[in-house]
């Protein structure tokens, strides 16, 4: 493994095919669009600038576009309280963006929190530290149930009074209090005790927007797994690598289509693979089906 | 990891129980970690006072989404998100009197902006807003109770001589003077805490409070009798019967002499019939 790690970097491979612009492209879109997202939002407070007012949980943008989180509008209607109309059209703006353009995009291009277990993830990879609690991936979908039981059995929004990704954006703009120990919490968390432990883990405003992603349109498509040298950079970079298997080798007769719940959509296999085997695409695509033709078919003559 | 291919069934369902628990374990945890706090958080700190037409604290709990735009749209900026160690429900939107008053806009912009509804829309005159209740709690320190004719909270107050009146009352202390008791009347008062906030006192003599704490009630069933007698047009009971003396012999009331020696005539009226209890032979 360490001889294998000194031998070759993660990506090197991507950044001397593509260049190094190529090999970052959607890395540097996500960024651009997390900071200019937190721009618009601080542009009110800070210079007095009022495209879009609120935050995460609810915005309006220019007194006329209403976005509300939908996972928070969920609960809300669990607590038996019915929001005004324009919480609902926000709901539902969201729901159907989301629906479509892919379910964990909030998390990889819109949540603050992506930074902190971004750059936790970073120096975890930088520093090599390895092991730490083993926890299951499905722990957020528990934890996603349980704070819908808590908004019904309190009767109020619980896990609001505890939501790192809320109470972040929300202290970002609002005036920052005692948030910032809860966020190094979680930086500290992932690094030293879990791998992609908050977002990868635990998250259940990810879990919920996962869920979207199930049926949503856009997805990463494996759509040249048959070129694929299996350099396992897209798996070493990937947050959530148990999402790309079924699609790159075709397990268990699946498409090239990554349909995971686990997949943001943050294109990191694309940008890293020398190859260009990714591709954002849709849940239906044909094409990627025909382009992926031979090596299901060397994959059953191997059989 | 399938139990059937694996040939060791027994090894891989005591792999999934223990997984099982150790996930329910875990999220319980969690669960009754956050479901005590959200408990907890229920308590709204007296002093931390809700936006105008905020529905009850505990389905407002529920129904505020903790987006600030009533923060926002306060031209006064009055209002401020809870931050996580305040001992206010993270996010949700207060103020506190002493330290900035709500200055009762008529078109109530916070109001307007939520979202949600967690700020009734049905409150569209801010007169009728009910975010806490005035009560005098010092009427040792209050210097109107002292005789001194402060009256800050009855001059600032938005809704003076409805919300806050002044009543007059005799100076005990001077025996000549004249106290002007600040009296707030819940029915008008909005709890704006102007009058808070106005207080000259190094802590304030008048403080606003949530109204489950500053109001009393008395008992469902309780009825004030001269109200009812209003309502009714007349008395409710049976009209007094004339009232009469055993008096000893010889002897005549007066109201306010008491018993006068001598006296031969009967208060006017008075039956001429011997007394009752006198009346076969039983005292």
């Amino acid at each position: 493994m360490n001889a294998q790690r000194a031998s070759r970097v993660i990506g090197a491979e991507a950044v001397a095919v593509k260049g190094w612009l190529r090999a970052h492209k959607w890395l540097l879109a996500r960024r651009v669009s997390q900071l200019s997202i937190l721009a618009l939002f601080l542009l009110g407070p800070l210079a007095g600038i009022w495209i879009v007012k609120g935050n995460l949980s609810f915005s309006y943008t220019l007194d006329i576009l209403p976005l509300t989180d939908p996972y928070l509008f969920l609960q809300v209607l669990l607590t038996r309280h019915l929001p005004e109309t324009r919480a609902v059209i926000g709901a539902v703006i969201v729901l159907t963006f989301y629906l479509l353009i892919g379910g964990r995009v909030f998390c990889g291009w819109v949540c603050p929190v992506n930074m902190v277990t971004d750059a936790a993830a970073w120096l975890r990879q930088r520093f090599g530290i390895k092991g730490g609690a083993h926890v299951s991936r499905a722990t957020r979908y528990w934890i996603l149930a349980l704070t819908l039981a808590l908004a019904l059995g309190t009767g109020t929004l619980a896990w609001e009074l505890v939501n790192p990704v809320s109470m972040l954006h929300r202290s970002l703009i609002f005036g920052l209090g005692a948030a910032w120990v809860v966020i190094l919490v979680i930086f500290l968390f992932d690094i030293f005790v879990m791998n992609d432990g908050w977002c990868g883990h635990l998250c259940p405003m990810g879990a919920f927007y996962g869920l979207l992603g199930k049926v949503s349109l856009v997805r990463v498509v494996a759509a040249k797994r048959a070129d694929c040298n299996d350099c396992m950079d897209c798996f070493a970079v990937c947050p959530e690598p148990q999402v790309i298997r079924p699609a790159l080798k075709s397990v268990g007769g699946a498409g090239p289509v990554i349909r995971a719940a686990g997949c943001t959509n943050c294109g990191r296999c694309i940008d890293i693979c020398a190859k260009d085997v990714f591709t954002f695409g849709t849940r239906f695509n044909k094409q990627a089906e025909k382009v992926s033709a031979p090596a299901q078919k060397m994959a059953a003559a191997c059989e | 990891m399938d139990a059937r291919k694996s040939g060791k069934p027994a090894a891989s369902r005591r792999q999934f129980l223990l997984d099982a628990a150790r996930m329910t374990c875990g999220v319980g945890l969690l669960g009754v970690g956050v479901g005590l706090y959200a408990t907890q958080a229920k308590a709204l700190p007296p002093l931390a006072l809700r936006p105008p037409g905020a529905i009850k604290e505990r389905e407002f709990l529920g129904a505020c989404v903790r987006c600030g735009l009533c923060v926002r749209d306060c031209p006064y900026n009055i209002l401020s998100l809870a931050k996580p160690e305040e001992p206010v429900a993270t996010g949700t939107p207060y103020f506190v009197a002493r330290q900035v008053p709500c200055e009762m806009c008529e078109d109530i912009p916070c109001v307007k902006a939520c979202p949600t509804g967690a700020l009734d829309h049905a409150l569209t005159d801010i007169t009728k807003s009910k975010m806490g209740l005035a009560v005098l709690v010092d009427e040792e320190n209050c210097l109107n109770f002292l005789g001194l004719r402060c009256e800050i909270c009855y001059r600032i107050c938005p809704l003076i001589d409805k919300a806050i009146t002044l009543e007059q009352q005799l100076n005990a202390r001077t025996g000549k003077h004249a106290l002007f008791i600040p009296v707030v009347h819940s029915d008008a008062c909005t709890g704006c805490g102007k009058c808070e906030a106005g207080c000259p006192l190094e802590v304030a003599a008048i403080k606003v409070y949530p109204i489950e704490l500053a109001k009393g009630e008395p008992g469902k069933h309780y009825r004030l009798g001269w109200v009812e007698q209003q309502k009714a047009g007349h008395s409710l009971v049976a009209p007094d019967a004339q009232h009469q003396y055993n008096l000893p012999e010889g002897m005549r009331y007066e109201s306010g002499k008491g018993l006068i020696p001598g006296g031969e005539a009967p208060p006017p009226g008075a039956p001429p019939a011997p007394p009752r209890a006198l009346q076969g032979g039983q005292l």
